[in-house]
Parts: C-alpha cells; sequence; structure tokens
C-alpha cells in the first residue's frame, strides 16, 4: 500500500514538472500552439489534484508523519502558490494561443513568462521540501 | 488510515544527490513529454514548428536532463552502496533504462534532426524520420514510467 501511495504520488509529482516544461516552452517562445496548451493543462490538473491526494494519504497512512508537521503544511502552502500563479500564466497563454495558432507564431507576454517563472521556482522549493522534509 | 507504517529514514548526506537524480528525472519525463506531444501532433499534416519543437526539445531538455538524472543516479548508488554485486534488481531496471534508453535517445535525435533539415531544404517531407523518432520517444515515455514505478515500489 505504502509503495503505491508514493508511486502514484510522485507519478503525479512528475505530471506537474511536465507541465513546467511545456510552459517553458511557451515563455520561452519556441511554443504557442493551443493542443500542446492543452497537454499541459490537463496534466497540472491531474498531477495536481494527484499530489495533493496521495500526498495527504501517505502523511495519513504512514505513523512517522503527520499532516500538521511543518514540512506538511509548507508543501501545501507552496502547491496552492505554484496552482494560483499557473493558473495566471495559463489566463496569458490561452489569450496568445487564442489569437495566434502554430508553435512560436506569438511572443510571450511579459506577465505570463514571469507568472510562470515564479510557478516554476516554487515547483522546484516543493521538491526540495520534499526532499529535505525539514523539521521531520 | 493504518497504524506502525512508517517510511524509511535516509541520512541527510544522501538528500542533496537524491535530489539531484529525482530532478533531472522528472526533466527527463517532462522534456519527453513536451516532445511526444509536439511530435504526435505533426504526425499527420507534419506541421514544420511542431517538428521542430520536438527536435529542439529533445536536443536542449531530453540530452541535459538525461545527464543530470544519470549524474545523480550514479551518486546516490554510490552513496547508499548500491553498485555493483549489491545493486538490486530495481536499481539494475534503473540503469538499464537510463543507458539503454540514451541509445534510444541519440537515434530518435538523429531522426528528427533529418527530418527538420529535410522539410526545411524541401527534399520531401521528411515524414518518415519524423515519424520513426515519434515512435522511439513515445517508446523512451513509456519505458521511463516503468522505471519510476520501479524507483519508487522497490520490488525485490
Amino acid at each position: 500500500m505504502y509503495h503505491t501511495l508514493l508511486f502514484l504520488h510522485v507519478l503525479s509529482a512528475f505530471a506537474l514538472v511536465a507541465t513546467v516544461v511545456i510552459f517553458s516552452a511557451f515563455a520561452l517562445g519556441v511554443g504557442a500552439d493551443s493542443r500542446v496548451l492543452a497537454v499541459g493543462k490537463v496534466l497540472w490538473a491531474v498531477g495536481g489534484l494527484g499530489t495533493l491526494v496521495f500526498g495527504i494519504w501517505l502523511a495519513l497512512y504512514l505513523q512517522n508523519y503527520e499532516l500538521w508537521d511543518g514540512w506538511i503544511i509548507a508543501a501545501i502552502v507552496l502547491w496552492a502558490i505554484a496552482t494560483e500563479l499557473g493558473r495566471r500564466a495559463e489566463v496569458g497563454y490561452t489569450a496568445i494561443v487564442g489569437g495566434a495558432e502554430g508553435a512560436g507564431a506569438a511572443a510571450p507576454p511579459a506577465r505570463a513568462a514571469l507568472m510562470h517563472w515564479l510557478r516554476s521556482l516554487v515547483v522546484l522549493a516543493l521538491l526540495v521540501v520534499m526532499i529535505y522534509k525539514p523539521g521531520a | 488510515m493504518t497504524v506502525g507504517v512508517t517510511s524509511p529514514i535516509r541520512p541527510d548526506a544522501w538528500d542533496f544527490p537524491l535530489l539531484l537524480h529525482v530532478f533531472g528525472a522528472m526533466l527527463l519525463v517532462g522534456t519527453l513529454v513536451l516532445t511526444a506531444s509536439a511530435l504526435i501532433l505533426a504526425w499527420r499534416n507534419g506541421d514544420g514548428a511542431l517538428a521542430r519543437l520536438g527536435y529542439r526539445s529533445l536536443l536542449l531538455g531530453v540530452v541535459p536532463a538525461w545527464i543530470v538524472m544519470r549524474v545523480g543516479a550514479e551518486w546516490i548508488a554510490s552513496k547508499e552502496d548500491l553498485t555493483g554485486s549489491n545493486a538490486p534488481s530495481w536499481v539494475d531496471i534503473g540503469f538499464n533504462t537510463a543507458d539503454g534508453g540514451f541509445l534510444l535517445i541519440v537515434i530518435s535525435l538523429i531522426l528528427a534532426g533529418v527530418a527538420v533539415r529535410r522539410a526545411r531544404r524541401a527534399e520531401g517531407s521528411g515524414a518518415g524520420f519524423r515519424r520513426a523518432s515519434t515512435v522511439l520517444v513515445s517508446i523512451l515515455l513509456i519505458a521511463y514510467l516503468v522505471t519510476v514505478w520501479a524507483m519508487t515500489t522497490k520490488p525485490v
């Protein structure tokens, strides 16, 4: 059970990072295709839900962790910040691909790119918290 | 809720090599997802921009990510003394798919590069090369997802 939950949690985290990679292509101006954007959105939706649900399930399942441990609360806060930043980036890129189809068709607006890079930093911080588990 | 199950505790000295390995692996799978998405979407109409996106993602994303993942793997394996005859099967699965996968990455990179070059020079569409690269990248993605399963569930 522990390994299955861990696998699903980690797999969901891989989906989140895949979204970050896809949006990086948009932020660098090398990909502005609505279908690629849709892949990124779906991966964040699935990965976001998966990391949260299986992460909380793991915290409840394991004896040596509690939901109110500092590093788990920090991870949930970082997850929420990343999700909101990602939503703002998505709004910007959806407007771009809605106006100009085809990869590389439009330059990324600065605000959407800023939101994306901030989300990337938060996701990296999330990974650091998951590995180091400060205070655990 | 289950009582009595605890997660393994590892020494602090293992954290950074593990972070490097996991970070590289996540970037590797993420860039493969981007490459596969672009190449699959370019499968039918041969959209040049998407094919170039797939090629660039392979060259500038997958290859560097593979290096980070592999360096991290070697480092954490040596820290945990899981090399040579001490290596359990899940570590062998990881090294075999990583190293075998790199060969497929190089081949798919060459195929995608030829496809992009042919399309640019109008020497035919390069569709065959692009599609072969798409198939290889899709196989790689599946293989690495199986590896993620082996790394987390650690069968024997």
